[in-house]
């Protein structure tokens, strides 16, 4: 499991983690994290960041958390996963507050709402290219297209709850998987 | 402190945690659904304003969730809100990860990972959708939203000057009485 004589220091994971987490705006997390754990520092092989990349994806939970507990508990189990986890979202965390006290303080200024609300425009127009960059793949396949147009217009059209529509859709994913994957 | 709203969080976040496939963009529908219509904790507005206030600032795209539960119920109710939908995932995740491990070549993952991603897109997607909506905007606002979707598409102009281009876009046009 961990190899004793290439150990991390805690207070390293903290610092390569937080710079990762105060750089990223706008998703391209994951490159990030690449370029700074596997490339740069050799923390993991390609192999074992590509295969905890893909696991981070398939399973529920933010992708850049789930990469970032892959990498702490492959350098130092658990002391690994909470020094990569207050690096990735402690210092972005103080970033945060800071601007949403300056919002408090300064947001019935017409101006700051104005710039406020085009920023959400923009950053709506980027959540929206995050989603077709997901999506690219599965437009190939009519069934896949046919479940993400599904949970598309289940939650965000029909406003469906989330719980539901997709536990029901995974299942018949999963029976489509297995069904079309022959093992 | 309203100890019945911090519970609240907890209770309706948990279950998002569990089924955020596609990352955390893919709960922020049903954060909407949960926290302005059927609670009415926020306005529509004051939502669209925390978004905002996240995606204006570095770090994982989900850290609004936090800044939710802190307008919510206060610091009791930012942290209610990220243990909520970071916890049960993280811990699938860390369980899964010790899993995986042993079982590398395992033909579930190929299975899973087939299954899972076309709902994660769609799921992804419906997430901005539905905030578009909420915020009722103007021919402006949806101009500034699809003109960012495609230049960010299409090119490698840095996230940060997309935002800052939106937010300079409004502020003109207000100036102007455009809106």
């Amino acid at each position: 499991m961990q190899d004793a004589t290439r150990e991390v220091a805690l207070i390293e994971i903290v610092r390569v983690f937080s710079v990762i987490g105060i750089q990223s705006f706008g998703g391209g997390v994951s490159g990030w994290i690449y370029r700074e754990a596997a490339q740069k520092r050799k923390w993991l092989t390609d192999d074992e960041f590509f295969s905890g990349l893909a696991l981070a994806q398939a399973i529920p939970g933010v992708n850049v958390i789930n990469l970032a507990i892959w990498i702490g508990s492959h350098l130092r189990g658990g002391a690994g996963i909470a020094a990569a986890l207050l690096g990735l979202v402690g210092v972005p965390l103080i970033a945060l507050s800071l601007v949403a006290a300056g919002y408090a303080r300064w947001g019935s200024n017409r101006d700051i709402h104005m710039l406020l609300s085009g920023t959400a425009m923009a950053a709506i127009g980027m959540s929206l290219s995050m989603g077709f960059r997901t999506g690219r793949r599965a437009a190939r396949q009519p069934v896949a297209l046919a479940l993400a147009a599904a949970a598309f217009v289940g939650v965000g059209v029909l406003r469906l709850p989330m719980v539901p529509v997709a536990l029901v859709l995974a299942a018949v994913g999963a029976l489509w998987g297995y069904l079309s994957e022959p093992a | 402190m309203n100890l019945e709203a911090v519970r609240d969080l907890l209770l309706e976040f948990t279950p998002l945690s569990l089924l955020s496939i596609g990352g955390g963009q893919s709960v922020l529908a049903d954060v909407q659904r949960i926290v302005v219509d059927q609670h009415h904790w926020l306005t529509r507005s004051q939502f669209l304003d925390d978004f905002a206030i996240s995606r204006a600032s570095p770090g994982p795209n989900l850290l609004m969730i936090p800044l939710v539960g802190w307008h919510v119920a206060g610091l009791p109710g930012a942290v209610a809100a990220a243990v909520g939908m970071f916890l049960p995932s993280s811990l699938l995740f860390y369980f899964a990860a010790r899993l995986w491990r042993r079982h590398r070549e395992s033909h579930w993952r190929v299975i899973l990972s087939k299954g899972l991603t076309p709902i994660a897109a769609g799921l992804v997607l419906a997430g901005p959708f539905s905030l578009l909506r909420a915020s009722e905007a103007s021919p402006l606002g949806w101009s500034v939203a699809l003109l960012s979707m495609l230049v960010l598409l299409s090119t490698k102009v840095h996230p940060l000057a997309v935002l800052g281009t939106g937010a300079a876009l409004f502020d003109l046009a207000d100036r102007f009485g455009w809106t």
